[in-house]
């Protein structure tokens, strides 16, 4: 059987543009999940057992196994308890929620008006990175049409469940991707990741109770119910169930969003991508966003697509974010670039991580402009291991881990930029490998 | 309980607690930066970094709960290489500066990076500079020594209860600072140097006068508010250099106001009076010891032949050692005359006999509380610490509800407030009453009962009834108030019916030692009030600017300035005494005389002198002493402070309860008494504009009014007369014009400024600043009108 | 500082909150003002601190964390182009160059005329339609190709025109 989207069903994206309304979401079969809840008077331990059936594992970044994370939502609570949607998408190489949200908002608001039953949580807010804001607009509208059709609201759907969902927009700052510092930015604050323990599940948005999900997540579990849970794991891999959109950019002819099955051979991912650009070969992909480790192409090209296979490789499926580059890239430069990221990012609340990305940065700096020292690699790494495990976040790990896989696969390309104070990919080759790309029309 | 083993030493440690918790119980030291035990958990420094059995990485030893079994090793090599890692990181962009900063000495940073820093850095790259900011008169910066630990941060918002401060920006370019162009403006701003681990906060007044090791530190006690904060008193060749808390749990935590620790300023004063001084033919002259006190003798004992002993009075301040108000007073009393009083600022004293104003409890309890109504109260700004008590109370969900004249933010989510004007206090609290005494059954005075209750006061009485421990405390502006007593009797009614602990918060260091040394007016004796309305002949004053220091401050000028013979034993010149005062006799502030102080809660704290008298300076217990004996009178031949206050206490040292169990007020007693024999008087006040009247907190005593630095900051402005748009509008004036105020006879000049926390009718003007001194009371009806 | 129109706005903003909780609108709200004046002043910050019910401290920290907020008056177009790894292999940085050399400016400058102003920017999260730059925060501009940049600033140009007239 071939493989059928499910968080892409039915969509094209020349008219998805025109298609998100609610109408056309109820006409490609929205809502049933909601609706079958109520009519087959699924309990919220049923939805949750299906859910851990079906192996969905969160597509943030993280891979934690979705059903396992709302069990741990306290039941009896007396108070509050909050949902969060985690859009703050801004990793880089990531932009797989934007097409979600621009297309298929109603399957997120599903999601979550069925995540909310499940845990017995009253209010929700769906955080949306503050660059992609024409989706925040519309995702107030996909709101406002659900509420209108009693979708979310008091007693949706004449249950005594009750659901509000609110949209809350992000204002430039990647950090707020951290679950605890989405749940500080909500409350008005800084975006500064908390100190785990306490756990949001027990601590969370304004010291109660908190799930939060990435939206791709919370976009696959109407299929689920719908379909059950063994059939979405089955469509994947054992521990890796269902199918996941993978964000293909750098150098492929047609950089874009796949959904594809888990476990997909990178090299048919590759393939649906268009294949490298201007018949270059594969130099290196980063297969799970700007914070895994970026894998050489005779690795990647072993690799399937899920979780299991890729951490094998020594990397991380991630947010399913895979950057291609080419033979015409010069890693130490697209280091620079990375390392420049995070240091721009850290939100400078710990200290390794505050000083530590910045020192990171001066000396990849340093060496792309031919003022490398011999013993910068060590230095680097050193760096390194003094900032991984040891910060509040993971942020402290994502800005290191580029560095150390970088200089570990290609070691000799920054020797030789530190010994010849220039590139081993000659400047003409570079320049021609990250001209503005025109895709071709297709 | 929970097990766990710290570098092989078991132990067990309540549910809840951290590593670093479990560490201080076994007394290892874990090292760190941002953790602080009055403060929030940040984990942000990384230094405490330990090694947990089976944790895959070290952890942060601030923030990881013991879990039942937990092995932590705080020097393994895992935990030492990752707190030497976050020192290097901590070390690449801090200057190094350490000859030169005013931390040097006392920096944890310096301190640690001996025992965890490497010794070359391995960071060759440009170091970050960060701008300094201002923060005031109080608090000076060197923000690129900051390590962003936010402990000033939390401080500001945690303690202080406004969030000053603020780690602004991000990464790298993250910087500790102030709304721009903002100072700090909290009454406990001075705590953020403490905190501040490194040089990037230290004391703008202290700045490069001193370095930490040439300092004796020494014990004290503050003389100012009642809450008697434990000091330390560094002090370099006989001068006092820097003042820091003392830590007491039960009394200032680790804290310490503005007022106590930068007030210091004040004893090395150019306006120091350091020799005695005449005055001859209308010519101040300085004189020998001898001479002076010969002099007071002769015209005390003339004034008694010839006018009788009554012709004579002692104004003593509150702020003055229990042992200095005891020979006061007694010098008095051997000279025939019952005209004693320390209770400067009290307008009505008709619950006189009756008991002594006290706390009623210990300080510590108070964050127990979980209902308290304030009535009559700048809280904040008279009790710093008090006030920051009942924020954390608020925190932990107890209800603070106020009763006042003025809406300043307390800082503090008040449950219910009720403000307002002076006159309509008393109706109010009796409104309290009445709905308290309805709710639980209980009969009440007619007058009382005749009463419409506001919702206000309803909210009031049912947050006080619905709670375990309540308590209700009268401020400085209930006991200062026209009709204290009627305050207090309500009071006292109010915590009898809803079962709540009654009691005082003491303006002064010594407001319940004065009680206990008996400087009060006996018998047949006129206080305070009495002592100026009915001028004397002579007047014995100790340690006040009688003019600034009482209620009346133009009745007090004027009772001065007539009497033949004005004593003034004083630190200071006072500008107003070279006026009315006939004799300047030098004696000791707190820091160059032992004594006593007893605070609001009762507790006895002696102190040494921390510096020798400066020039010809005498302690004010001696002098008296010596007086005494010139006098002829028995009684005066005490060789120490410590025998002056044995006389009062008693030989031993006195027992936390040995004053309190002597002050024997409970409240069955005193409720009766108060409450029984005071006539609780609920007219309405006078038909147009009342004052309402704070005394600044910059503005309370002799030596405060002399701290440079204080005098400086935002909350030593100079008053203003401040109305609600209603009043100000009624009285045809707008914010910001000039105008004369008058009251009585007096009048003062002053600018209009818009206060929208006070209620229609009110004009606010503070008291105890000589621009005001012209006023004639405290409270009562004032004009208004345009210049 | 703000119309009655911006605080209508923050009031909608603030009922997606528990009534506890107004702090929580304080994104949306500096967002709003910034809209409306253009960047945020410290006057504007503080008045935004002060309906909330928040320290302006807090509210500052805030407006400096986030980067799309501007706390300095800028260019009447802020044009933020992503050079960040995805993009740059698609030619962000050689779209960031093309308009610098047609603004005649460099990153954080405005041009002489006020038009517009120029920032590097992190992910927008649109790696795939790359080159891409965000026009004043709002409004995603995908495949800037040189000949579409140059097609942006002619819109913007005369849309400005426009609105003169
Ligand atoms: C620095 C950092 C950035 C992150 N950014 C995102 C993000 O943009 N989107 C996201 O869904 N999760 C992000 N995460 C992961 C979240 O913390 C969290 O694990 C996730 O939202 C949980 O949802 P999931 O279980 O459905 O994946 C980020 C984590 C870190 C440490
Ligand atoms: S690791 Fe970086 S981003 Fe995460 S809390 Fe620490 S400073 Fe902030
Ligand atoms: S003291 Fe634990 S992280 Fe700072």
């Amino acid at each position: 059987m071939s493989f059928q989207p499910i968080l892409t069903a039915g969509l094209d994206p020349a008219t998805g543009d025109a298609t998100w309304h609610l109408d056309d979401y109820v006409k490609r079969g929205g809502y049933a999940a909601l609706k079958k809840i109520f009519a087959e008077n699924i309990t919220p331990e049923a939805v949750i057992a299906e859910v851990k059936k079906s192996s969905l594992r969160g597509r943030g970044g993280a891979g934690f196994p979705s059903g396992l994370k709302w069990s741990f939502m306290p039941k009896a609570y007396a108070g509050a308890k909050y949902l969060c949607c985690n859009s703050d998408e801004g990793e880089p190489g990531t932009f797989k929620d934007r097409d979600l949200l621009r297309y298929n908002p109603h399957q997120v608001i599903e999601g979550m008006a069925i995540a909310a039953y499940a845990m017995g949580t009253e209010r929700g807010y769906n955080y949306i990175h503050g660059e992609v804001w024409e989706l925040y607009d519309r995702f107030e509208q996909a709101l406002a049409e659900a509420r209108a059709a009693g979708y979310i609201g008091q007693n949706i759907l004449g249950s005594n469940f009750s659901f509000e969902l609110f949209a809350h927009h992000g204002y430039g700052a990647y950090i707020c991707g951290e679950e605890t510092a989405l749940l500080d930015s909500i409350e008005g604050k800084k975006g500064q990741p908390r100190y785990k323990p306490p756990f949001p599940a027990s601590f969370g948005l304004y010291g109660k109770p908190t799930t939060i999900n990435n939206t791709e997540t919370f976009a696959a579990v109407p299929w689920i119910i719908n379909n059950g849970g063994d059939k979405y794991l089955e469509l994947g891999k054992p521990n890796n169930g269902g199918s996941k959109l993978f964000s293909v950019s750098g150098h492929v002819v047609r950089p874009g969003n796949y959904e594809v099955p888990m476990g997909l051979p990178f090299a048919e991912l590759l393939k649906m991508a268009g294949g490298i650009r201007g018949g270059r070969r594969l130099k290196a992909c980063i297969p799970g966003g700007s914070s895994a480790p970026v894998l050489p192409a005779e690795i990647v090209m072993e690799c399937t697509m899920d979780y299991d296979s890729i951490a094998k490789a020594g990397s991380m499926l991630g947010s399913g974010a895979v950057i291609v580059m080419d033979e015409s890239t010069c890693m130490v430069r697209a280091l620079e670039r990375l390392s420049y990221f995070y240091f721009e990012e850290s939100c400078g609340q710990c200290t390794p991580c505050r000083e530590g990305t910045g020192w990171l940065y001066r000396v990849v700096h340093r060496i792309e402009h031919g003022q490398g020292r011999p013993d910068d690699l060590d230095l680097l790494n050193s760096v390194t291991d003094n900032i991984m495990g040891r910060t509040i976040c993971a942020l402290g790990d994502a800005a290191s881990l580029p560095v150390r896989s970088f200089i570990k696969h290609f070691a000799a390309e920054f020797e030789y930029h530190i010994e010849h104070k220039k590139c081993l990919v000659p400047p003409e080759v570079q320049k021609e490998g990250s001209k503005i790309y025109v895709r071709p029309s297709c | 309980m929970l097990d766990i083993e710290i570098d092989g030493k078991a132990l067990q440690v309540v549910e809840g607690s951290t590593i670093i918790d479990a560490a201080h119980q076994l007394g290892t030291y874990i090292p760190h930066f941002c953790y602080h035990k009055k403060l929030s958990i940040a984990a942000n420094c990384r230094m405490c970094l330990v090694q947990v059995e089976k944790a895959p990485k070290p952890m942060p030893a601030c923030a990881t709960p013991v879990t039942n079994g937990m092995k932590v090793q705080t020097h393994s090599e895992q935990a030492v290489k990752a707190q030497k890692g976050v020192m290097e990181f901590l070390l690449i962009n801090h200057p190094l500066d350490c000859p030169i900063c005013d931390q040097g000495g006392e920096c944890l940073l310096q301190d640690l990076a001996v025992g965890y820093g490497a010794s070359a850095s391995r960071y060759q790259e440009e170091k970050r500079v960060v701008m300094n900011k201002n923060l005031g008169p109080l608090v000076a910066t060197d923000m690129t020594r900051c390590i962003n630990c936010t402990r000033c941060v939390r401080f500001t918002q945690e303690i202080a209860g406004l969030m000053e401060l603020g780690q602004a920006y991000r990464g790298e370019h993250a910087e500790i600072m102030s709304f721009i162009g903002q100072t700090v403006d909290s009454e406990l701003s001075g705590n953020i140097i403490d905190l501040c681990p490194v040089g990037a906060l230290t004391s703008k007044p202290f700045r490069f006068s001193a370095r930490t090791w040439e300092l004796a530190r020494r014990k004290s006690v503050s003389p100012h508010d009642g809450l008697g904060s434990p000091l330390i008193v560094q002090t370099k060749h006989d001068k006092v250099m820097r003042v820091l808390p003392l830590e007491n749990e039960e009394i200032n935590e680790c804290w310490l106001s503005d007022k106590d620790r930068f007030s210091y300023e004040a004893l090395n004063s150019p306006e120091r009076l350091t020799r005695p001084m005449l005055k001859h033919g209308g010519q101040w002259i300085e004189v020998e010891w001898q001479q002076a006190l010969d002099y007071v003798a002769h015209a005390f004992k003339d004034i008694a032949k010839n006018h009788g002993a009554a012709a004579l009075g002692a104004l003593l301040s509150p702020h003055a050692t229990l042992e200095e108000l005891h020979l006061g007073q007694k010098l008095m009393r051997g000279l025939g005359s019952g005209n004693v009083d320390f209770r400067l600022r009290q307008s009505d004293f008709s619950q006189d006999g009756q008991g002594t104003p006290w706390l009623g409890m210990k300080i510590a309890e108070i964050g127990s509380l979980d209902r308290v109504l304030v009535v009559g109260s700048f809280l904040r700004k008279d009790h710093p610490l008090i006030a920051q008590r009942l924020r954390q109370a608020v925190k932990r969900g107890a209800q603070v509800s106020l009763v006042h004249s003025a809406d300043d933010d307390q800082l503090l989510k008040a449950h219910a407030k009720a403000i307002v004007l002076p006159s309509q206090l008393p109706q109010l609290l009796a409104q309290v009453v009445k709905c308290a005494a309805e709710l639980k059954g209980v009969s009440v005075d007619a007058a009382i009962t005749a009463l419409a209750v506001s919702e206000k006061a309803k909210a009031i009485a049912e947050s006080l009834l619905s709670g375990t421990r309540a308590a209700i405390f009268l401020g400085n502006f209930a006991q200062q108030h026209e009709q204290a007593a009627t305050l207090q009797a309500l009071a006292q009614l109010l915590a009898k019916i809803t079962g709540a602990n009654f009691g005082f918060l003491g303006e002064a260091a010594n407001s319940v030692g004065g009680y206990v040394a008996n400087a009060l007016p006996g018998a047949d004796g006129l206080n305070a009030g009495q002592m100026l309305a009915e001028p004397r002949h002579g007047y014995l004053i100790l340690n006040a600017e009688v003019e600034l220091d009482s209620a009346r401050p133009l009745q007090a000028l004027a009772a001065l300035k007539q009497a033949a013979t004005v004593v003034l034993l004083s630190p200071f010149k006072l500008p107003g005494a070279l006026d009315y005062a006939d004799v300047l006799l030098p004696v000791s502030p707190f820091s160059e005389t032992s004594g006593s102080f007893i605070n609001t809660e009762g507790r006895v704290q002696s102190f040494n002198a921390v510096v020798r008298p400066l020039g010809e300076t005498r302690p004010a217990w001696k002098v008296l002493r010596v007086l005494g004996n010139l006098l002829n009178l028995p009684g005066f031949d005490q060789d120490s402070s410590e025998q002056v206050r044995a006389e009062v206490l008693g030989a031993a040292t006195p027992t936390p309860e040995f004053v309190t169990d002597r002050l024997a007020n409970p409240l069955s007693d005193v409720a009766n008494n108060v409450a029984n024999n005071v006539a609780i008087k609920l007219d309405a006040g006078p038909n147009g504009l009342e004052r309402v009247a704070d005394v600044a907190i910059y503005s309370a005593d002799v030596l405060v009014r002399r701290a440079p630095s204080l005098q400086k900051t935002r909350d030593a402005a100079s008053p203003a007369a401040r109305m609600n748009a209603v009043t100000l509008q009624q009285c045809g004036v707008s914010a910001g014009q000039e105008l004369r105020v008058r009251q009585g006879e007096g009048q003062a000049q002053l600018f209009a400024v818009l206060d929208a926390g006070l209620p229609d009718g009110a004009v606010r003007i503070a008291a105890a600043h000589p621009k005001v001194a012209g006023l004639a009371a405290m409270h009562g009806a004032i004009t208004v009108e345009a210049l | 500082m703000l119309s009655d129109d911006a605080f209508k706005k923050i009031d909608r903003e603030i009922a997606k909150y528990p009534a506890d909780q107004k702090q929580s609108a304080v994104m949306a709200a500096l967002a709003i003002a910034q809209d409306e004046n253009g960047y945020l002043a410290q006057e504007t910050i503080a008045a935004v601190a002060d309906y909330l019910g928040m320290a302006p401290m807090a509210a500052f920290e805030v407006a400096s964390f986030y980067n799309m907020y501007d706390l300095a008056p800028l260019g009447r177009y802020k044009l933020t182009v992503c050079t960040n790894l995805p993009c740059a292999l698609s030619g962000g940085v050689d779209a960031a160059e093309y308009l610098k050399q047609k603004l005649g400016i460099a990153f954080n400058e405005t041009t002489p005329d006020g038009l517009f102003t120029l920032k590097q920017g992190e992910c927008l999260g649109a790696c795939g339609d790359a080159p891409v730059l965000l026009m004043n925060n709002k409004r995603m501009c995908s495949f800037m190709t040189t000949e579409a940049i140059d097609q942006l600033l002619t819109e913007l140009r005369a849309d400005l025109r426009g609105q003169a007239t």
